[in-house]
């Protein structure tokens, strides 16, 4: 029988993998979200919203179950983020409930007012979304003050910190990179040749973003180094997500759309993976006594038996979902096509 | 205002506009898997273009029901961290459960519902509408197996102690099927079906009024009569239940539902009364004797514990409850009379001379849908002081780092978007509506999108 800290260790394995999922599948509609204001006309709008029509709902779906998995692996973590990030998290939520109305409502009237306030909307929705899920997480990496009952104990503006805005900032470029790959392979004729470009833009930004970011963690966030200190060989993660962003201009140069996008989703998940592995075991750090104050996985998992429970429904569910989730993505494979049924 | 008065009232105003749309969504699916069966039987056109019709009804209604469900789970974090930490052992499962078995298959297949009638066959897309009318009918299972637990806790231990306390899961199974769970599901699932049912015969007879979409209005009445017909029956039978289950764990609920201040042999049931609690009793009250005592318990002279049994501070709001509860009960009443009068004419074949059913029948589509509301206030303000029924109080499971400004705050953001948004479907519905089914292959007013005619126009200058 498997000890309850191994359990854990496998449960929180499958949140990260839900959370890669979710980066990975919302991460490109997200992208589209922000880039599609840019679209020159109301028809282009149109192709690039009904790139991810059928499928955003779904993948908002990673997120709500990977909330869920936290709460039930892991209850005192879901507890102590949620309340303590009281204020993003409402946001997050706002930002979730603009999105999904805007995407459905613009298209049901000709106006042009209507559409292009829906728009800018479904702009707000996906910048407010990708930002802030990029800002909690860079305040896992710093940490936050807790008591030893497990309560956040700061303020507001204990989470504003310049380098969990710059976290927000790299999650916002990243999934406009991720979007505007996703759209090339989406895309044909003039549109994609316009969208070409963007897509340059996009990358040159993110890798900015992710030059200073990566030097910011290094200088400003030393414990995030301990776990690669003990072990080296988890560099091979750093190494990987290098060599993958690296590769995605060139495929892109070479008309390789699908394989830039295989290399983007490659650097979504060696970054949550070096993200997962800096803060191992903690989830939230606390600022204020990182030794003992500290959130990990092993001093909040539920029981068990819980987690037991919870491996048995995820091994009769995960290849359920991964079945049809692929059955539904090769039914709306290819290029964009408008039809009566179009957003 | 204290935290614990805002959290609750935060919690009850986006729980109350979520649960408008979910129970369309279930109900509808359950309508949309019958018209497609017959549709697949008899291939008969008209029942494709009804099928098409509900499915751009339900889209609506289940994009907003996402878009206000996740609120919800994630409010379990915000305001309640400390019952999220007390239950997250027990409830986590079922939620996790919901996220891989519900949600996952009624999202997934959604894409084929709506985007797919063109790029599957037929048998494949009435697959797709069986897997969203299955994961719409999970996600209640395990959502009302949680609530469930809360109201009758079972298969669990306690460890730790003041604010280290947890409810523990020992038996899975236990937890699932505990004594309130299976009745109450089918309690709620019939309320679903229900308010599929009537928001149908509410559009049909609208048509059948304005004289427009005649075929398509009197196939989707038939149905939806049906429907109504039995879940009618069928809910007042479960209700009967579910009523036995809440004197058997919950009895100072049932009390204050019918305003039994004194535990008594040969309890009468009140009709009709003006709960009075400062004086401990019901004026004005007609009552039936002994009735309660056989509706609840099922003996004409068994005792029904009163309100006495528990100290005063802990009572819930008698005099609301009370009132509330008969709402719902008169809601039914509304529902049953008007499936009856509705089969009886349709039958005869007279149902289009009588005016003044159909405009009743326009008006219905609220009646399952305060019943819904009325029947959940019940249950979950019955339960006070509890938010796990006699284990955990509600204030003690408020989050400890949120203050009353912050959920201020939120209550203000959610009741302005939900204001918005409730306008929009209304207005978006109502589009819908109007349009009405597709009568031809390439009809302009189409009222999904609207965007045919433009394709057509740009189809020649634009390959797009």
């Amino acid at each position: 029988m498997l000890t309850l800290s191994s359990l854990a260790f496998g449960w929180f394995t499958i949140f990260v993998i839900l959370l890669i999922g979710y980066a990975i599948l919302d991460g490109f509609d997200l992208g589209v979200g922000l880039l599609h204001l840019f679209a020159r006309e109301d028809n282009e709008r149109r192709v690039l919203l009904n790139s991810i029509g059928p499928v955003w709902d779904g993948n908002e779906v990673w997120l709500v179950t990977a909330a869920g998995s936290l709460l039930a692996g892991f209850p005192d973590i879901y507890a102590t983020m949620l309340s303590g990030f009281y204020i993003p998290v409402m946001a997050l939520l706002a930002g979730l409930i603009l999105r999904a109305v805007a995407i459905e409502f613009r298209s049901k009237e000709k106006m042009k007012w209507w559409r292009w306030m829906w728009d800018i909307t479904f702009f707000i929705g996906s910048f407010m979304i990708s930002f802030i899920l990029g800002w909690v997480l860079g305040n896992l990496i710093r940490g936050i003050p807790l008591d030893d009952h497990k309560e956040f104990i700061g303020t507001f503006s204990d989470l504003i910190h310049p380098y969990t805005l710059l976290v927000g900032i790299l999650t916002v470029s990243l999934f406009m990179m991720h979007g505007s790959i996703y759209l090339l392979m989406k895309t044909e004729g003039e549109l994609h040749d316009h969208l070409r470009g963007r897509a340059t833009g996009s990358i040159i930004f993110y890798i900015i973003m992710y030059a200073v970011t990566t030097m910011a963690t290094l200088i400003f966030m030393p414990h995030m180094l301990d776990a690669f200190r003990q072990r080296p060989e988890f560099f091979i993660f750093a190494i990987i997500n290098l060599l993958a962003i690296a590769n995605i201009p060139r495929e892109i140069n070479k008309g390789r759309d699908g394989r830039a996008f295989i290399c983007s989703c490659v650097n979504i998940l060696c970054l949550l993976g070096l993200y997962a592995i800096g803060t191992y075991p903690n989830v939230i750090r606390a600022t204020n006594d990182p030794k003992i104050l500290s959130l990990t996985i092993f001093n909040s998992s539920a029981s068990e038996k819980t987690l037991q429970i919870l491996f048995l429904i995820a091994f009769i569910g995960i290849p359920l979902v991964l079945s049809y989730t692929i059955a539904i993505y090769y039914i709306f494979r290819g290029k964009v096509k408008i039809d009566s049924y179009s957003y | 205002m204290d935290v614990l008065f805002l959290a609750r009232f935060q919690f009850a105003l986006t729980i109350m506009f979520h649960y408008i749309f979910p129970v369309l969504s279930i109900g509808l699916s359950l309508i949309m898997v019958i018209i497609e069966g017959i549709y697949l039987k008899t291939r008969d056109p008209i029942y494709l273009r009804m099928a098409q019709f509900w499915t751009r009804v339900f889209a609506l209604t289940f994009a907003i029901g996402v878009a206000t469900g996740i609120v919800m789970q994630f409010e379990f974090g915000t305001n309640w961290a400390t019952y999220s930490r007390y239950v997250g052992d027990i409830f986590g499962s079922a939620l996790a459960a919901e996220g891989v078995f519900a949600f996952f298959l009624e999202s997934g297949f959604l894409a084929l519902l709506i985007f797919g009638w063109d790029r599957v066959g037929p048998k494949t897309h009435f697959f797709a509408t069986v897997m969203v009318s299955l994961g719409a009918h999970f996600s209640a299972i395990w959502i009302v197996v949680a609530n469930s637990w809360m109201q009758t806790p079972a298969g669990y231990t306690v460890v730790g102690e003041g604010m280290d306390a947890r409810a523990m899961i020992t038996d899975f199974w236990v937890m699932v099927f505990n004594p309130s769970s299976t009745i109450r599901l089918t309690h709620v699932i019939i309320g679903c079906w229900l308010a599929g049912a009537f928001l149908v015969i509410s559009v049909s007879a609208y048509y059948l009024l304005k004289r427009r979409h005649l075929e398509f209005a009197r196939n989707s009445m038939r149905i939806a009569l049906l429907v109504a017909f039995f879940a009618t029956i069928l809910q007042v039978m479960s209700g009967d239940s579910s009523g036995k289950v809440v004197a058997k764990y919950q009895a100072p609920k049932l009390a204050a539902l019918e305003g039994v201040f004194e535990t008594q042999s040969g309890a009468p049931m009140t009709i009709f009364g003006i709960v009075n609690t400062k004086e401990k009793r019901i004026d004005y009250a007609i009552q039936i004797p002994n009735l309660l005592s056989y509706l609840a318990i099922g003996d004409f002279n068994a005792e029904v514990k009163g309100l006495d049994q528990v100290p005063p501070e802990d009572w819930p709001n008698t005099a609301a409850l009370f009132n509330i509860y008969r709402i719902m009960i008169g809601m039914w009443a509304l529902m049953f009379a008007l499936s009856i009068i509705g089969m009886y004419l349709w039958r005869k074949g007279t149902l289009e001379q009588y005016p003044w059913v159909l405009r009743f029948m326009v008006l219905s589509v609220v009646f399952p849908q305060i019943a819904n509301e009325t029947g959940w206030y019940c249950a979950e303000t019955g339960r006070y002081p509890w938010i796990v029924y006699n284990l955990l109080r509600m204030s003690e499971g408020l989050s400890k780092a949120v203050t009353a400004n912050q959920v201020l705050g939120s209550i203000i953001m959610f009741g302005f978007l939900y204001v918005i948004l409730f306008f929009l479907f209304i207005y978006l519905l109502n589009e819908k509506i109007k349009h009405g089914p597709r009568e031809e292959e390439y009809d302009a007013s189409t009222p999904y999108h609207g965007l045919q005619h433009l394709i057509k126009e740009t189809a020649h200058v634009n390959p797009l």
